[in-house]
């Protein structure tokens, strides 16, 4: 793995109203790395991946991604950024009016300028394959299980060849087999495609296979990061109160 | 009373740059081409049993109610050409946009509003796909294009309707009743009440896009969407009829 900083938040801070959700939270992801951000529900994880994306407006701070700071772009520059990384939903949000096939090619097309019908087909196969769904390709995403939806996610989120990808709870709502199955698939797409992650998790056999680091994040603060097992031997209260 | 103006302002200014954006966006490629033929498929030619029956129900139902007048006043000759003035310059306009309104607006709503609250409109933006120039652009395109063309198949599905009601218990011949029909229909009948569907099919789009599209978190908020959008939809078919006759009184 690469020391190079793929991604880096500096001081970002966020709130909704009256409700502070990111207070300062500084990190960075290397080249290669999976970033795997810890944390109860509303602490504020989906929040700061949302921001990389330029999905949610930053109130304060600098995220540089690919060495560039998206708070800072137009609507275009912005989207050569986002052509860049892959983002995977907590529910897939796959397009319902779509099939998988179409769902595959929308994104591919709208991605690549001037790729021609056979080379669009080879791809989505070549996606579906490397989720091991290549049979749900007619299908309509209302035909598929919770987890076939997550992997035809990740094969959308695969077709455009990110640099990074940002999971958004890729475990969530899933039986423990499914899950370890969707967690074994995000650790062999880091290794086929040599991508940077960001995983937000509630689900800790998902974090100890996929992370090469973890993040607890508590009401808006980085309460602590190290390796699974630095995490596992801390004598913080809270920290092994995820461990339980 | 202070929030619910406050409420009011904000709609307000939300909906202007709503609507803003839409003029930007139509002007800059690229253009979704195929999405709005598939819209206007789908509000159009998926709309024609709904206006076919709407349109003929207005043609018979005006004729038969309107014929014992008529008789009364010896114009019974005239019930022709009145219920066509009638359907061409207000009935099948106003009738054509309100029942799009219902049927368009609220699928609009609910379908943007579906995408809102399960991602995928986020998921088309961080694919670096502009949702706003395929899903709304597109739709507003569509009804805005498609109304106008439903209300003048609407105005012919009434007229044949007026025919068929003068039938229940007159008689004339359809070759007759088209003649009368046409002798007393004008160009410039036709002129104002085309020009303001297409305003009606603007806002029947903008207002269902614009509701679904800031649909909050949550499934209630489809249905919510889809009411709303109904509900201001016929409101405002109502408004603009009414500053459309204002102003074709003043010209025509």
């Amino acid at each position: 793995m690469e020391t190079k900083a793929i991604i880096s938040i500096k001081n970002l801070s966020k709130s909704f109203g009256d409700n502070e959700v990111l207070k300062d939270v500084n990190l960075t992801v290397n080249k290669g790395e999976d970033l795997v951000i810890l944390g109860r529900s509303g602490s504020g994880k989906s929040v700061t991946i949302k921001c990389l994306v330029g999905l949610v407006e930053a109130d304060k701070g600098e995220i540089l991604v690919f060495d560039t700071d998206v708070t800072k772009l137009k609507d275009n520059e912005l989207n050569e950024i986002r052509s860049r990384i892959g983002f995977m939903f907590q529910n897939g949000a796959l397009y319902d009016s779509m099939s998988v096939r179409q769902n595959l090619a929308f994104t591919l097309k709208h991605h690549t300028k001037e790729v021609s019908d056979e080379e669009i087909e080879k791809q989505i196969i070549e996606a579906l394959e490397s989720v091991g769904l290549e049979d749900a390709i007619d299908k309509m995403p209302a035909e598929l299980s919770g987890g076939m939806r997550k992997r035809i996610a990740l094969a959308r989120t695969l077709i455009i060849q990110p640099e990074i990808i940002l999971y958004d709870e890729p475990t969530s709502g899933l039986d423990s087999i499914t899950s370890r199955e969707i967690s074994e698939l995000i650790l062999s797409v880091q290794k086929k495609y040599k991508t940077s992650s960001i995983i937000i998790t509630h689900d800790m056999a998902c974090a100890k296979l996929t992370g090469n680091r973890i993040m607890i994040l508590n009401e808006g603060v980085i309460h602590a990061e190290g390796t699974y097992s630095e995490l596992e031997k801390s004598t913080d209260e809270w920290v092994r109160s995820f461990f339980i | 009373m202070h929030t619910y103006l406050k409420n009011i302002f904000e709609d307000t200014g939300k909906v202007t740059l709503f609507t803003g954006r839409f003029f930007k966006e139509i002007i800059k490629p690229p253009f979704q081409i195929n999405e709005f033929i598939r819209q206007c498929y789908a509000i159009g030619y998926k709309s024609l049993p709904l206006v076919s029956i709407t349109g003929f129900i207005m043609g018979l139902v005006l004729t038969i109610q309107s014929r014992p007048t008529m008789i009364q006043f010896g114009a019974e000759s005239w019930l022709p050409s009145m219920v066509s003035l009638s359907l061409v310059r207000e009935i099948a306009p106003v009738i054509t946009a309100l029942i799009c309104a219902g049927k368009i607006a609220s699928g609009i709503g609910a379908e943007l509003g579906s995408m809102k609250v399960t991602e995928q409109i986020d998921a088309m933006e961080v694919s670096a796909i502009n949702p706003y120039k395929y899903l709304v652009v597109t739709r507003i395109l569509a009804t805005t294009l498609m109304i106008p063309i439903l209300v003048l198949y609407a105005d012919l599905i009434g007229v044949f309707g007026g025919y068929i009601g003068f039938n229940v218990r007159g008689s004339m011949s359809m070759f007759a009743y088209f003649s009368e029909v046409i002798e007393h229909l004008d160009f410039i009948d036709f002129i104002p009440a085309v020009i303001k569907t297409f305003f009606f099919g603007f806002f029947i789009g903008l207002i269902g896009c614009y509701k679904g599209f800031n649909a909050s978190s949550g499934t209630a908020s489809v249905g919510i969407a889809a009411n709303e959008a109904v509900v201001a939809a016929s409101l405002s078919i109502f408004i603009l009829d009414m500053l459309a006759v204002q102003i074709t009184d003043l010209f025509f």
